[in-house]
């Protein structure tokens, strides 16, 4: 059984089948001293804020919270390209004595005047918090001066974690939704949340609707624009992806506008089938002909990627993979997706599931599974060579903890530069798995090559599969 | 150096408001690097834990290695009632899990704001846990609002060096070495120096090996190396320091004074030794400290450097370059590419010491004809509006300015920190003549590499 490495963390760590009863606690202070994987509020809401392309992003506050977070998802646009430029007010000693209100409302005007942007978000962060800076009545101020939407964004760091980031970002946004005429939209239309279209994978997702007859309203908020987000609330339903960093705005949409929401994932060949099955089922009596032609999409969508599925199942079958995510929805599809690859999940957590989350995992994955919340590097190093596994999939900070312990890695996190989503993901994401748990490198690890002749071994047998040996491999998987 | 000529080279910048892609880090990641240079030490911030996430992240990105950085992870009411209990509950932890032998505590801007008495809490910590066996603690103060990474990191130096040397050693005749913020490489590059010469060095910070280490077995909380704290402890000791930056130089309080102000240590102030007068000056500074001759070995790298400067001037003479990094980084560069006809049109930085023009007008005086323009302070907002009126040909500087350069189809040619967008940035050597050199070559072939790839034809030899 696996031991805490901090006391005070017990409750976060489950085994699953083990000797405790479920009982995971969550949602809690990251423990002083742990080296917490999470971020803060700001962080949240910057990054659910961020691929909006035609807004301005004003961080206010010193420089590093601006710095740190310039450019760091792939968040593309396939129009204006503002949302990639990294904004501060930069605070100075000066402005942190007499408060920075006047440097805020200066800058905003400046950059307003330079970028003609559709809209401003300003964040605030941990220190325009202590002293107190009316960003409300700044933003005001200049919304009526420059005639765009100022919208602040109340994000101090350390008023929670990341979750909190997510409220305080779709507070701001709920702020354009209902401000543009929504006549045109078709009664087949929906609102996609909560996808940042890194590597263009909305556009991939946006497709497959398309084919379905289905009209997308707003990007929220991958490839997303301010006039598309105003009307937003035209939509008839609004389709959430992965853990929730959108579901306070889908919630908001529902109580003021009545619009419905649904939550689903992109990730793996079940997920994603069934995201698209549900929303067809959503407007299947609206349109009868909707199952069917959703049935299309779906099945040549499958059919043209099985081939190669299989093929890469061959060599995978029976690997091991940990993963540690931000949000818990994505660890569901990524339990799944292993399992399409006949590897089994042998650590799965994330930085801000919830009780049901976990629950879920609870339910879905192997007996033995390790499920951790919020988990710091010592924890995970510790899981890691407990479970011994064949790959990680994690974020930029858990790479060289696999590393370095010789382990494959495979980044599921906002910097990714290949398409993870809908099917063609599914193949992406199934070649970079073979790709790195295939590698000859991991012979040559001290993991594999101290004191461990005996699993040196079994690993050399397994690693020989591709190469069409034992049988073992050769079976067919049930997908 | 005269009065006029600093006028003539002074900097030219519109005073923004705001600041658009910021051409630096904030302070207390600086500290984080000092520390992690230390053998069995853990950075720790006190403050919300979003900073320490990011510093670590960005770190990460660009070392390739663990960063743990630990974090007093203050919420609201620790941001109104003090974050001291925080503060405690979390060097608890991390001495007992990491297993700390020293624990190096910057401040963030947070806790610098609501006026967290750090030294005061530390004193109560000791003396609430005196039972213990209690890690070594330093702390630094590093608000971001008074200053970019680099202030973060020579402050950090500082503080280790006042706050550990032992004023009871007794003279020994080892050197301390500052080397300021260079690449891993450059640190083992500095050390087999110092080897060569037979002199007994302590290098403050050495992370040669924590933040570039080899594959393990096993995870290690603390990675190995890093400067042994007995080694700080006797640096009071030294027969002289070595404190490398030209920018650094300048600057009234550092962690070299203070040795010589408390210990009495002999300082020698240098610029990097980057390009071939800076590295004549850093041997030669040697060479007296020592005793001796500059080592064969090196003789043979300061000729083969110049060779190659012979060799290769000629597809870069008259070229025009835009650097912008650290201060005492851009003024090293500056000076190498001074001597090798490369034309510095414009040298930029987010840091703002008001020492830089200084600087590099000593670094070009009396061989470039034309002085660059020097922007310190400024943001790539800045730079690309300057710049692209220069119509330059090159661009040397971390990957910030990789958006610039690729606008204008000009190479970069990423030197400094940080590297987000290649690898090996930990192996990439900068100092001595073999760093000059190493850098030489990637100048070269980076204009050569241009023009093959833009001409209709190509072709195989140069
Ligand atoms: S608050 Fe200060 S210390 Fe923290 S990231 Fe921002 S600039 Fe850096
Ligand atoms: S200062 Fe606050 S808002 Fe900025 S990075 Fe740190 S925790 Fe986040």
């Amino acid at each position: 059984m696996t031991q805490p490495i901090f006391e005070d963390r017990k409750n976060q760590i489950h085994v699953k089948g083990g000797a405790e009863p479920f009982d995971m606690a969550c949602n809690r202070d990251s423990l002083a001293g742990a080296v917490s994987q999470r971020a803060c509020v700001f962080c949240g809401s910057r990054v659910v804020l961020y691929p909006i392309a035609d807004a301005l992003h004003l961080v206010h506050g010193p420089i590093g919270c601006a710095a740190y977070t310039w450019d760091i998802r792939g968040a593309v646009s396939s129009g204006p390209e503002l949302h990639r430029l990294s904004f501060s007010t930069d605070l100075r000693e000066n402005d942190v004595v007499f408060g920075g209100e006047q440097k805020l409302y200066r800058a905003l005007c400046e950059l307003i005047d330079r970028h003609e942007p559709k809209a401003a978000f300003v964040y605030s962060t941990c220190i325009v918090g202590i002293i107190g800076d009316d960003m409300e009545a700044v933003c005001r101020r200049v919304e009526k001066e420059k005639g765009v939407p100022v919208i602040p964004v109340q994000s101090e760091g350390f008023k929670g974690n990341k979750r909190e980031g997510y409220d305080a970002a779709c507070k701001a946004m709920i702020r354009l939704a209902g401000t543009a005429p929504i006549d045109d939209i078709s009664p087949l239309s929906i609102n996609l949340l909560g996808d940042f279209n890194l590597a263009g994978e909305i556009w991939v997702i946006r497709d497959y609707f398309e084919r379905m007859g289905v009209q997308t309203v707003a990007n929220v908020t991958g490839d997303g624009r301010v006039g598309d987000i105003r009307r937003s609330h035209g939509a008839a339903l609004n389709v959430v992806q992965c853990s929730g960093a959108t579901l306070p705005f889908a919630r908001m949409m529902e109580e003021e506008y009545g619009i419905p929401y649904i939550r689903v994932s992109y990730f793996g060949i079940e997920d994603m089938s069934e995201a698209l099955y549900d929303v067809a089922r959503f407007f299947a009596e609206k349109d009868p002909g909707i199952m069917e032609r959703t049935k299309k999409v779906v099945s040549e969508e499958i059919r043209a990627i099985m081939p190669r599925i299989k093929e890469l199942r061959k060599d995978l079958e029976g690997k091991k993979a940990a993963i540690y995510v931000g949000g818990a929805f994505k660890a569901f599809s990524l339990v799944k997706t292993f399992r399409h690859l006949g590897m089994q999940t042998a650590i799965v957590g994330s930085q801000t599931g919830t009780r049901e989350d976990y629950a879920e995992l609870e339910a879905i994955t192997d007996p033995g599974t390790i499920i951790v919340d919020d988990s710091n590097p010592l924890e995970l190093q510790a899981f890691i060579k407990e479970k011994d596994v064949d790959i990680f999939v994690g974020g930029v900070k858990e790479r060289p903890i696999a590393y370095k312990l010789g382990v494959g890695f495979c980044d599921h996190n906002h910097e990714r530069k290949e398409c993870l989503e809908g099917f063609v993901g599914m193949v992406n994401f199934a070649e970079e798995v073979h790709r790195t748990v295939m590698s000859p490198v991991w012979r040559f690890v001290p993991r594999r090559t101290a004191g461990k002749k005996a699993s040196l071994e079994s690993n050399n047998i397994d690693s020989a599969c591709s190469l069409g040996a034992p049988e073992e491999c050769m079976k067919e998987g049930a997908i | 150096m005269t009065v006029e000529t600093i006028e003539r080279i002074k900097p030219e910048k519109v005073d923004y408001v705001s600041t658009t892609n910021a051409c630096k880090a904030c302070s207390p990641l600086g500290a984080s690097v000092v520390f992690r240079g230390i053998e069995g030490a853990v950075p720790f911030l006190h403050g919300s834990q979003g900073c320490a996430t990011y510093m670590r992240r960005y770190l990460i990105s660009h070392y390739r290695e663990p960063v743990d950085i630990a974090s007093s992870a203050l919420g609201e009411k620790h941001a109104i009632y003090g974050g001291g209990p925080n503060l405690k509950l979390g060097l608890i932890n991390v001495m007992k899990k990491y297993g700390a032998e020293v624990i190096g505590v910057a401040t963030t801007c947070l806790t610098e704001t609501i006026g967290d008495d750090v030294p005061m809490i530390l004193h109560e910590f000791r003396k609430e846990f005196g039972d213990l066996d209690l890690p070594t603690l330093v702390w630094v103060a590093t608000p971001s609002y008074q200053g970019s990474h680099m202030e973060g990191f020579h402050a950090a130096v500082r503080a280790v060096c006042e706050q550990l040397p032992d004023p009871a050693v007794e003279r020994h005749k080892g050197v301390n070495l500052l080397p300021g913020f260079v690449s891993p490489e450059d640190l083992r590059h500095l050390r087999d120096i110092f080897d060569d010469y037979g002199l007994a060095v302590t290098m403050l910070p050495d992370y040669s090996d924590t933040l570039d280490g080899p594959a393990l077995e096993d995870y290690e909380k603390i990675p190995s190396g890093g400067t042994p704290v007995e080694a700080v402890r006797a640096m009071s000791g030294a027969r002289a320091t070595v404190e490398l930056g030209a920018v650094l130089a300048g600057a009234e309080k550092t962690g070299g004074t203070a040795l010589q102000e408390n210990h009495g240590v002999n300082l020698h102030r240098l610029p990097m030794p980057i390009g071939l007068r800076n590295s004549d000056a850093f041997f030669a500074a040697l060479d007296a400290i020592s005793g001796r001759e500059t080592p064969t070995r090196h003789v043979k790298e300061r000729g083969r450097l110049l060779d190659a400067m012979v060799d290769g001037h000629k597809y870069i003479s008259g070229k025009r370059a835009v650097v912008y990094g650290e201060e005492d980084l851009v003024a090293g560069l500056v000076a190498m590419l001074t001597e090798i006809g490369i034309q510095p049109v414009l040298v930029a930085s987010g840091g703002n010491s008001g020492r830089l023009p200084a600087a590099i007008e000593e670094a070009t005086d009396g061989i470039l004809r034309e002085p660059p323009k020097v922007m310190p302070g400024v943001d790539f907002y800045e730079i690309r509006n300057e710049a692209e009126r220069l119509a330059p040909d090159l661009v040397i500087g971390n990957s910030k300015g990789y958006r610039m350069a690729r606008d204008w189809s000009v190479p970069l040619v990423r030197v400094g920190f940080p590297v987000h967008d290649r690898f090996g940035a930990q192996r990439t050597m900068h100092l001595g003549y073999k760093g000059t050199l190493a850098l030489f070559d990637r100048l070269v072939n980076a204009v050569i590499e241009k023009k093959q790839a833009d001409s209709p034809l190509g072709w195989g030899y140069i």
